[in-house]
C-alpha cells in the first residue's frame, strides 16, 4: 500500500482557554474524498487551516506522502501541493477570474495574462467546469466564484483539496455540478477533504467519513458501511430524533395579505415581483428559494425597510379587527398603528443586535421608548435578559458580556428570545438556523413552534429543504424575485420545491 | 495673451509638481490597504531633511559641487520621509493601531519637526537670518540646456529642474507597475483583500511595509522639490502650506490612477494659483478661489459614488487593519 496523501497525528490548537482541536488523526489516501462531519464550533474549519497555513498547530505532526512537514503559511501549503476552497470565498472582487487564478503566483516568465487564461480554459474543459477567464468577481454568481476557487487551487497544481461546507451556497443542481467534478478529480488521483453538515451529502460524494465533536476526534468509517443515524449518533454524542414536531395549526386567521409586491434595488434590478401570499395566524409559512432571491426584501418590505414600487400589505389587527395598510410605512409608524411585528433579521449582529454591547443594551435596543425619565431604566431589561439567558440556556459568563463574545447559536438565542419576548402577532425570522449546531437549531424550531401554538403568524425563511418539510405547515418558493410555488408542507416532496426553486417564471399554487 | 496663458500652464506645472510627488505616493500607500493621512507631514519631512542634508554639505565645504549638493540632499530627504513611513508602518502594520489617529498624529509631527528646524537649524551653527540654500537651489533650478533656444514651447514645458521630469516618469512608472506586473497585481490584492492576498501566499506585512515607505519617499520628493525648486533653497515656516492635503484630494479626484493623477496634479496646480492670473480679486475672493480644488474633489466624489462602477472605488480594505488569526 503507497503512503497516504496526508496523515494528521495528534495535532492540537487552542485559542485563548478555547479549545478548538484536541488530538486529531486523521488520513487521506490519493484518489479518496473524505468527509470531516461535525457540529458548529467542533473544530472542523480549524483543523483544515491548519493544514493550508492560515493557523499553525499547537501540537502534532503533520506527514504528506510519508514525510513530516512544517506548515507556517498558505505558501508552504502551496509548496506541499494543498490548496483550500474557504466557506468564505476568497476573491478579490474587482478582478477577473484569471487575475485572481494568478494572484500571489512567482511564474517563470513575463506576466502575461492571456496565457494565464489560457491555461485555465484546459483546466476548466478537462475537469468540465464552465468559466469565463476575463469575467470579474463582482458580477459572478456564488457558483461561478466557487468555480474560480478551484480551478484556483489546480492551477497551482494542488493534490489535496479542501472544501469547506462547498454546497451550502448552491442550488441541488449545481451541487451535482459540483460532485460530477469532485469525482472526476478523484479518478485524476487527486485527494479531497470535504467539510459539510447535509448528511446526504456525505453519503453521496465520499469513501470515508471522519467526524470531530467539540473539538476531539470521534472516528472514521467507511462510507458504504454506515448511515445517516450512526453518523448523526457520531456526531452528536447521543441519537436524535430527526422529527420535528408539528402540531395542526388551531383556526388559522389571514394576518398578513401581500397582493402584487414590487421592489426594485439599487442597480434597478426587480428583487421582487409580483409576490402576493396570505400568512395566517397559528401557521408557520416557509420561504424556500436559493439566497438572494428575494427573500430578505420581501421581509424588509413587510417590516418597512424596504421601499415598495407597487403593490400591499395588509395586516388584520386581531385587537380591533381594523384592516391596516402596512406599506410604505416606517418601523416606527407599524409599531404605532398597533401591529406587533418581530423580525430576525438574517445579518445577526448587523441588523438584530449590536455585538459591542452587551445582553442587557440589546435587549433596550428594542424598549428604550418605553422609558419615562430621562435617565435608562436598566431593572425590566435587566430582568428580560436573565429570564432568556435561563429559559433558551443561553451560555455566557452574565447578562453584562458583549454579545460578539458569544458564539453564533447563543448570539441567535438571544435576537430570538428578545423578539419573542415582545409577544408579537407576526414573527418574520431569516435563516434562524444558519451557522448553528443541531442541538441549538431544534432549540429555535421549538421556540417558533411554540409561537404558532400562541396563534403567531410565523414567517420562516430556510435553506434546508427537509427542515423547512419537517418543520412549516406551508411553503412557498421564490425564485429569482417570484413565487413559483406555494406548496403544503406535510404533502410536499423535496425534489418538486428544488425544482420550484431554480424556476424562474409563475408558477403553480398546489395547497 | 498667449505669453499670459503659457505664464499660467508653466505656474501651473510648477504648484502641481509637489501634488503629483504627493498623489503617487499616497496612491502606491492607498493601494496597499493604509490610508497614510500623515502624507502632509511626511512631504514636509522630505522637505526639511533635504534641506539639512543641503545645509550640512554646504557649511562644510569650501567650494560645493553642483552634483553633490544635489545626491547629498536628495538622500537626506529620502532618508527622512521612509522614516516617517517606517514609524506609520511600524504603527499601523505591527501594532495595528489605527490608520486615521496616526495618519493625524505623523502629520501634526511632521509639520512641527519641519518649522523646528526650519526656524533653528542656523542658531545650531552659530549663524542668523533664515535659511538659504543657494548652491544647492541653483543645482536643483538647472535647466534643460536647449529649454532656451525652443521659443514660448521651451519655456513653458521644458523650463524645470529635473525634479518635475522625475514626476512625471514616477507617476508613468507606478502605473505600469500597478496594471502591467504581478508585483502590482499582488499589491492590489493586498489593498482590495489581504485575507485573499494572504491566502494567496503573498506577504501581506512585507508589501504594506514597501509600499507605505516607496510611496512615503516619493511624496517626500514634492517637498523636496518646493524647497529646492520652487523656492531655491530658501526654507520658510510653513511655507509649504496645505498642499499634502490637496495631494490627498488628487489622489480621489484621479480615482487612484497614477496616471490620472499627472494631469489632475496640474489642474490642481492651476486652481491654486489661478487667483493670480485674474486681476482686481479681493483677497476674499481670492480664498474662495483656493477652495476650487476641493469642491471640485467633493464633485467628483459624489460623481463616483452615484455611478458606483466598481472600479472606480477606492480599494475596498482601505484603512482596516489587517491579523490573520482574528477570530
Amino acid at each position: 500500500m503507497s503512503k497516504p496523501a496526508i496523515e494528521l497525528k495528534n495535532i492540537s490548537k487552542t485559542f485563548g482557554s478555547t479549545v478548538a482541536n484536541k488530538n486529531v488523526n486523521l488520513t487521506v489516501e490519493r484518489g479518496e474524498i473524505l468527509s470531516l462531519l461535525g457540529e458548529n464550533g467542533s473544530g472542523k474549519t480549524t483543523l483544515m487551516n491548519m493544514i493550508s497555513g492560515i493557523y499553525f498547530p499547537d501540537e502534532g505532526q503533520i506527514f504528506i506522502d510519508g514525510e513530516e512537514v512544517v506548515i507556517r503559511s498558505p505558501k508552504d501549503a502551496f509548496d506541499h501541493k494543498i490548496g483550500m476552497i474557504h466557506q468564505h470565498f476568497k476573491l478579490v472582487d474587482i478582478f477577473t477570474a484569471a487575475e485572481n487564478i494568478v494572484l500571489g503566483l512567482k511564474e517563470e516568465g513575463r506576466y502575461n495574462i492571456k496565457k494565464v487564461s489560457a491555461r485555465v480554459a484546459e483546466i476548466s474543459s478537462k475537469y468540465g467546469f464552465e468559466i469565463d477567464p476575463d469575467k470579474k468577481i463582482y458580477e459572478m454568481s456564488v457558483s461561478e466564484k466557487q468555480t474560480v476557487e478551484i480551478i484556483k487551487v489546480l492551477y497551482r497544481g494542488a493534490n489535496l483539496l479542501i472544501l469547506d461546507e462547498p454546497t451550502a451556497v448552491l442550488t441541488p443542481q449545481e451541487t451535482q455540478k459540483l460532485f460530477a467534478v469532485l469525482r472526476k478529480m478523484k479518478e485524476d488521483g487527486k485527494s479531497i477533504i470535504i467539510i459539510t453538515h447535509k448528511l446526504h451529502e456525505v453519503l453521496a460524494i465520499s469513501d470515508k467519513v471522519s467526524v470531530l465533536r467539540k473539538g476531539e476526534y470521534i472516528g472514521t468509517v467507511n462510507t458504504k458501511d454506515t448511515n445517516e443515524s450512526e453518523l448523526t449518533e457520531m456526531m452528536v454524542g447521543k441519537k436524535m430524533s430527526l422529527n420535528i414536531d408539528r402540531t395542526e395549526p388551531v383556526d388559522p386567521v389571514d394576518r398578513i395579505i401581500v397582493k402584487n409586491l414590487d421592489c426594485i434595488n439599487r442597480e434597478g434590478v426587480k428583487t421582487l415581483d409580483n409576490v402576493s401570499f396570505t400568512a395566517r395566524s397559528g401557521e408557520i409559512l416557509g420561504i424556500a428559494g436559493i439566497a438572494g432571491s428575494g427573500q430578505k426584501e420581501l421581509l424588509e418590505a413587510i417590516a418597512g425597510l424596504q421601499h415598495v414600487e407597487s403593490g400591499e400589505i395588509y395586516y388584520n389587527n386581531p385587537k380591533t379587527g381594523n384592516t391596516d395598510n402596512l406599506r410604505d410605512k416606517t418601523p416606527l409608524q407599524i409599531r404605532d398603528l398597533g401591529v406587533r411585528l418581530s423580525f430576525v433579521p438574517e445579518d445577526r449582529l448587523g441588523m438584530g443586535l449590536v455585538g459591542n454591547m452587551d445582553i442587557i443594551d440589546n435587549m433596550m435596543l428594542r424598549s428604550y421608548r418605553k422609558g419615562k425619565s430621562m435617565f435608562l431604566e436598566r431593572k425590566a431589561p435587566k430582568d428580560l435578559a436573565e429570564n432568556i439567558i435561563e429559559q433558551l440556556e443561553v451560555v455566557t459568563p452574565g447578562p453584562t458580556t458583549p454579545v460578539r463574545r458569544l458564539s453564533g447559536g447563543n448570539v441567535q438565542k438571544v435576537l430570538v428570545g428578545r423578539e419573542i419576548a415582545a409577544s408579537p402577532t407576526v414573527l418574520m425570522a431569516a435563516y434562524p438556523v444558519r451557522g448553528l449546531d443541531i442541538n441549538s437549531s431544534y432549540a429555535i424550531y421549538n421556540l417558533l413552534n411554540e409561537q404558532k401554538k400562541k396563534g403567531v403568524a410565523v414567517i420562516f425563511v430556510g435553506e434546508d429543504l427537509d427542515v423547512l418539510i419537517e418543520l412549516c405547515d406551508r411553503i412557498m418558493v421564490i425564485g429569482s424575485g417570484k413565487v413559483t410555488g406555494i406548496v403544503d408542507g406535510r404533502t410536499a416532496d423535496k425534489s418538486e420545491i428544488g425544482l420550484l426553486m431554480t424556476k424562474t417564471d409563475g408558477g403553480v399554487v398546489n395547497e | 495673451m498667449l505669453a499670459t496663458i503659457a505664464s499660467f500652464i508653466n505656474a501651473a506645472i510648477i504648484q502641481g509638481i509637489p501634488l503629483l510627488f504627493g498623489s503617487v505616493g499616497e496612491i502606491i500607500t492607498e493601494k496597499s490597504g493604509n490610508l497614510n493621512l500623515g502624507i502632509p507631514g511626511i512631504m514636509y519631512m522630505g522637505g526639511i531633511s533635504g534641506i539639512i542634508g543641503g545645509y550640512l554639505y554646504e557649511h562644510y565645504t569650501e567650494e560645493p559641487k553642483a552634483f553633490l549638493c544635489v545626491l547629498i540632499s536628495f538622500l537626506a530627504s529620502l532618508l527622512g520621509s521612509a522614516l516617517m513611513s517606517l514609524i506609520y508602518s511600524f504603527l499601523t502594520v505591527t501594532l495595528r493601531a489605527n490608520q486615521n489617529v496616526t495618519g493625524l498624529a505623523l502629520t501634526t509631527f511632521g509639520v512641527g519637526v519641519g518649522n523646528f528646524f526650519g526656524g533653528s537649524l542656523l542658531s545650531f551653527f552659530g549663524e542668523s537670518g533664515s535659511i538659504s540654500l543657494i548652491n544647492t537651489g541653483l543645482a536643483y533650478k538647472t535647466k534643460l540646456p536647449f529649454a532656451g533656444s525652443l521659443g514660448l514651447f521651451g519655456s513653458t514645458f521644458l523650463s524645470f529642474g529635473f525634479l518635475a521630469y522625475l514626476a512625471v516618469i514616477i507617476a508613468i512608472v507606478v502605473s505600469f507597475v500597478l496594471n502591467k506586473t504581478r508585483t502590482g497585481l499582488n499589491l492590489r490584492a493586498v489593498g482590495e483583500n489581504p485575507a485573499t492576498a494572504d491566502a494567496a501566499g503573498i506577504n501581506v506585512t512585507k508589501y504594506k511595509y514597501v509600499s507605505t515607505i516607496v510611496g512615503g519617499m516619493i511624496a517626500g520628493l514634492g517637498g523636496l522639490y518646493f524647497v529646492m525648486d520652487y523656492t531655491a533653497g530658501a526654507w520658510t515656516n510653513d511655507g509649504f502650506g496645505d498642499r499634502g492635503w490637496l495631494a490627498i484630494a488628487i489622489v480621489i479626484f484621479a480615482l487612484w490612477r497614477p496616471k490620472s493623477a499627472i494631469l489632475s496634479s496640474f489642474l490642481f496646480g492651476g486652481l491654486y494659483i489661478i487667483c493670480v492670473y485674474i486681476p482686481g480679486l479681493s483677497s476674499a475672493a481670492k480664498e474662495l478661489i483656493k477652495m476650487l480644488p476641493y469642491v471640485v474633489t467633493i464633485i467628483v466624489l459624489v460623481i463616483a459614488s452615484v455611478r458606483n462602477k466598481k472600479e472606480n472605488q477606492p480599494p475596498q480594505s482601505l484603512g482596516l487593519t489587517y491579523f490573520r488569526e482574528e477570530r
